[in-house]
């Protein structure tokens, strides 16, 4: 067996690439062989030592800036980071003496002195890493004293990340998702010495530089310096607001995390008992968000398919291909930022909950009576991103917000356990009509691949008037399935196509120019692998000739949202994709539609609502939006805050500064 | 001062007839250790940086000319008056590891010297003695000059590599260490100003002669900044193994009471044990002798210092970050009479956490000096505490 083993801290110029085999270690007296290269962590773990760790995350290169992981190896008078230690030759390893016991203790103790803000009013408290070390290795006191007053930043700016940099204990791990992990770079070091912090860009608030509000950051954030902007008092005010009709979408990746917030193991999908769930807490009506991706499928399937005849048969090049998709509102503004250009690439059509958002401001208040002004439109979303959409100035083409708040996961959580209830032990309880049917194809866009797969259901069927099942098994597109950083895919289409179903007969006369076309297709998620792709195209690679791209924001799509459960890593994020598809196959088994253009609450709304069919007025009105070019400077003479020194008193009052 | 001594371009021609191999041997054979002041054999480090894995063949010979250390400025006459003798240095250990590019980093507050350094540098491309062909050997080598900007840190070799990639000044990992990855991922030999200078020394001089000065251990002469409470301050050239007292008398220093040796990441030695010898074995330096009068109050020298470290932190790692706020915190805690003696405790242990367990030299020589002042002056230390809290 061989191993390429990368000298030098990952991220850094590495060193030169060595291929080796494997090294004994001798940890606490054990002898294991690893991998030559692995970490000190890793032989330890697979020696059966747990050491403890702040700044690593499975998802992050390591940096050993906390300290808390050190050891002793045999021959050095310092000691060890074990996670950023790479082991090239056989060493003797002491997890744990006195010399670390005190170095643990100490470090623990300087973190609880440099920590300000208290666990009770905490979002994160009981599920805080400086918590748990203080529990397994702080003293009984605090021996280097405790900061009260807060000196440092709590920028509380945007409409989805909240940063209090008092509770900040320099782990650098939201620097390293926001630079290494997505590409991204909003945040960096500033400052030297006591006065160092995590800031974007000359000291801006967030919401005034480059951030994409994936809140990756938070997810990786071990206390509560980083969390999500709180919405649920705007959800439990309506709630309570008798004249208010209060109606909640749920989107599929919530449903597939929802479980950890109550201690279920991941990848427990609760859908059926969240919906009862919601009930109880007192929305009017539970709706699916699935309807609406299906709603997505049918309008960007058929944007692509007139795109492609455009583009490839008519030579209007203002159509550019490949067609991006649409849905990752963290995607969308990363594009906006880094790649402007490439704006006409985009489907204009609005995401899943903007097009829910946009029916229920109209078809649905008009079907039941309601003033628009009094129904309030809440979201369940695993995205901080999503909070970011639903404030976009051009989300509002009914005349209301297609969307008034929206929720993450963990917000949803906090809800719901403040109301007593626990969620696993609740009846199971479906979707309100009319927007409570959906297809496999809904729920399947919650990992990457989804939307693409979703997609290629119904344009596949759509052109070749046949099944997608002749083509691939149980309609299962395995090869846009996975994990890997792009995936790339072909599909050739038959020489026989169907004719033009009615649904699109006004905007594309025949098939036949797509006769045995192959079809290239690629999924991409993480903006860190958005930007590889993108630079392809530019450079005119392969990527350039495909025809569609799914793009999303999050590793792993919206599994792993910025607005999930915390912790996240690979196998969390497996274990919830196998839940999602899960519900997929369910949906095949117990004889549900699995195909967005199947759906007939989807085909309902054509014949009663956007009658003049997908892309047509009323839906390129409610349903379509358009994209702002920002650039990667942002010129807003917005106020410029203060690195340090009670920079809360100069918040906006109306901020939740504090 | 023996350095004023060396011929010119002696010691680059003798390097020049050897082989790269022999130009490391001599510089083994001479014993010297790195004159920054954490000993490192200087030959060793040339032979790990020759012998290391270079992709593309690119190696780089960086000079340390960043000299933050308070109390510490020999670097900078040396600059200032024998800069060919430093560039010529750099010029060998390039020959010696198979590099063609040198790069020296320049502290910031230096920046008046620079425009005489760009001048020497230009005379020697005109000389032939840098450029594609060194002195008709074939050879190619050249020498850029970094400014840096004003972080203590950046002395330390991983930071400056760091900044002199276009990054913060941050120290990495180790290992790897520079000599397998360094600047830009390739090995890369970084070392003092005063090392390269005696480098070109040794080749003009022979190991055998440098060998002979000194004690077995720490050969060689070596350039001491003499500064604090002596009548003389300025820099000195003693052979190492020279007694503390030797060197504080020879700069007219009076009943001092204590010598900071090392500057502020050095340790503070009481009177009593001045005839310890100045030596990578006893009481070791990269230069700094601060001399402390008998009328000081060492708890004021260890605020100034622990302030500066405080200051100076890259702020990366825990113990040094918080570590050095919180002694500088119990010192004039301490000063004022409000430390309790279970206090004072967990500040030497504190002490002790950030010497092992900090990223950086920096972070584990910050508390030497306030340690040894706690060890060496235990009852002047206990008298700020008040009896109530002993």
């Amino acid at each position: 067996m061989t191993t390429t083993l990368r000298l030098g801290t990952p991220g850094m110029p590495g060193g030169p690439a060595v291929t080796s085999t494997s090294v004994t270690v001798t940890v606490d007296g054990h002898e294991v062989e690893v991998p030559v290269g692995s970490t000190i962590l890793e032989a330890a773990e697979k020696a059966g030592r747990r050491i403890p760790t702040l700044c690593h995350h499975p998802d992050l290169p390591d940096v050993g800036v906390c300290r808390i992981c050190v050891v002793e190896v045999t021959g050095q008078r310092a000691l060890q980071a074990s996670c950023a230690y790479p082991i090239t030759t056989p060493i003797e390893i002491q997890t744990y003496s006195r010399r670390v016991r005190q170095a643990r203790q100490t470090i623990v103790d300087l973190m609880l002195a440099e920590h300000c803000g208290s666990c009770q009013t905490c979002g994160r408290n009981g599920n805080c890493e400086l918590q748990d070390l203080a529990a397994e290795y702080g003293s009984d006191h605090f021996r280097f004293g405790q900061r009260t007053e807060p000196t440092r930043l709590f920028d509380t700016f945007g409409p989805s990340i909240r940063r209090d940099m008092n509770k900040c204990v320099h782990c650098l791990r939201c620097i390293r998702t926001c630079a290494e992990l997505q590409g991204v770079g909003a945040l960096g070091v500033i400052g030297r010495g006591d006065s160092t912090t995590m800031s974007p860009y000359l000291t801006l608030p967030i919401s005034d530089v480059v951030c994409i509000n994936c809140g990756q950051c938070i997810n990786r954030c071990p206390t509560g310096a980083l969390q999500e902007v709180d919405n649920t008092d705007d959800v439990w005010r309506a709630i309570e607001d008798p004249t208010k009709h209060v109606v909640i979408q749920t989107a599929p990746a919530p449903r597939a995390a929802m479980g950890e917030e109550f201690g279920l193991p991941p990848g427990t999908p609760v859908t059926w008992q969240l919906n009862s769930a919601l009930r109880e807490l007192g929305f009017d009506k539970v709706f699916d968000t699935n309807f609406s991706a299906d709603l997505t499928i049918i309008e960007e399937g058929t944007e692509l398919l007139v795109r492609l005849y455009e583009n490839l048969v008519l030579g209007d090049h203002g159509r550019p291909v490949p067609q991006f998709t649409s849905c990752s509102p963290g995607w969308i503004k990363y594009l906006e930022h880094k790649y402007p250009e490439f704006a006409p690439n985009l489907s204009s059509c609005k995401s899943p909950q903007q097009m829910f958002g946009a029916l229920i401001k109209t078809w649905y208040a008009q079907k039941n009576g309601l003033d628009p002004a009094d129904v309030v439109s809440v979201s369940l979303m695993p995205c901080t991103a999503k909070k970011f959409e639903a404030h976009r100035p051009e989300m509002t083409d009914s005349g209301f917000p297609d969307v008034d708040v929206s929720l993450t996961t963990r917000e949803l959580g906090r809800m719901i356990r403040e109301l007593g209830i626990r969620l696993p032990d609740l009846p199971e309880s479906d979707f309100d009509d009319p927007f409570g049917t959906a297809s496999g194809s809904g729920v399947i866009f919650g990992a990457t691949g989804g939307v693409m797969e979703a997609a290629l259901r119904t344009v596949v069927e759509l052109v070749t008037g046949g099944k997608v099942e002749d083509l691939f098994d149980h309609a299962d597109i395995t090869p846009v399935r996975g994990f890997e950083e792009t995936r790339y895919a072909e599909i050739t289409l038959p020489d026989t196509l169907g004719p033009v179903p009615p649904l699109l007969a006004h905007l594309v006369p025949d098939w036949d120019w797509l006769r045995g076309v192959t079809l290239k297709l690629a999924v991409v998620h993480g903006t860190a692998n958005a930007q590889k792709v993108m630079e392809d195209i530019k450079a005119g690679g392969r990527f350039s000739e495909c025809h569609f791209i799914e793009f999303m924001a999050c590793p792993g799509g919206c599994l792993g949202g910025g607005g999930q459960p915390i912790p996240t890593s690979k196998e969390i994020r497996s274990a919830r994709a196998k839940a999602i598809y899960g519900e997929d196959a369910r949906y095949g088994e117990t004889g549900r539609v699995r195909k967005s253009h199947e759906n007939p609450a989807v085909l309902r709304v054509y014949e009663e609502f956007l009658t003049d069919g997908p892309c047509g007025h009323t839906s390129h009105h409610l349903l379509h939006t358009t994209y702002t070019p920002r650039g990667a400077f942002i010129a807003t003479p917005s106020m410029t805050v203060p690195a340090t020194t009670n920079a809360t008193t100069n918040a906006p009052t109306n901020g939740g500064a504090r | 001062m023996t350095l004023a001594t060396i011929e010119a371009e002696q010691g680059l021609r003798a390097a020049l007839a050897l082989d790269p191999a022999g130009v490391v041997a001599t510089i083994r054979e001479s014993g010297m250790k790195g004159r920054g002041g954490a000993g490192f054999p200087t030959g060793l480090k040339w032979q790990l940086a020759a012998e290391a894995v270079a992709p593309d063949g690119v190696r780089y010979v960086v000079c340390n000319a960043d000299e933050g250390e308070p109390g510490t400025f020999k670097d900078r006459v040396l600059l200032a008056e024998l800069p060919d003798l430093v560039f010529e240095g750099m010029t060998i250990g390039g020959y010696a590891i198979g590099s063609h590019e040198g790069i020296c980093y320049l502290r910031g507050e230096y920046v008046y010297l620079l425009a005489d350094l760009e001048a020497c540098l230009e005379r020697r491309r005109a000389a032939g003695l840098l450029g594609p062909d060194v002195a008709g050997s074939g050879f190619a080598f050249d020498i850029t000059i970094h400014l840096g900007s004003g972080a203590y840190v950046c002395g330390e070799e991983t930071a400056l590599i760091e900044s002199l990639e276009g990054r913060r000044g941050e120290p990495r990992n180790r290992p790897p260490f520079p000599v397998v990855s360094g600047f830009r991922g390739a090995p890369t030999v970084v070392n003092n100003v005063e090392t390269f200078a005696w480098a070109a020394a040794i080749l003009a001089r022979g190991a055998d002669w440098f060998a002979h000065i000194g004690t077995d251990r720490s050969t060689g002469p070596k350039l001491l900044s003499v500064s604090g409470d002596v009548q003389r301050p300025g820099v000195y050239e003693f052979p190492l193994g020279v007694s503390i007292a030797e060197v504080i008398e020879a700069a007219g220093g009076h009943d001092a009471k204590a010598a900071i040796v090392g500057g502020a990441a050095g340790t503070c030695v009481p009177a009593r044990d001045f005839g310890r010898a100045i030596s990578y074995e006893d009481v070791s330096t990269g230069g700094a002798v601060i001399v402390v009068g008998p009328w000081r109050d060492l708890l004021e020298v260890a605020e100034n210092l622990q302030w500066f470290f405080a200051n100076e932190s890259c702020g990366q790692c825990t113990p040094c970050r918080v570590g050095n706020v919180k002694l500088l915190e119990g010192i004039r805690a301490l000063r004022r009479g409000e430390l309790t003696v279970q206090q004072l405790e967990d500040m030497v242990s504190l002490g002790q956490t950030m010497r092992i367990a900090s990223k950086c030299g920096l972070g584990q020589a910050a508390p030497n000096v306030l340690l040894s002042i706690i060890e060496n002056y235990r009852s002047e230390v206990l008298g700020h505490i008040p009896v109530g809290a002993r």
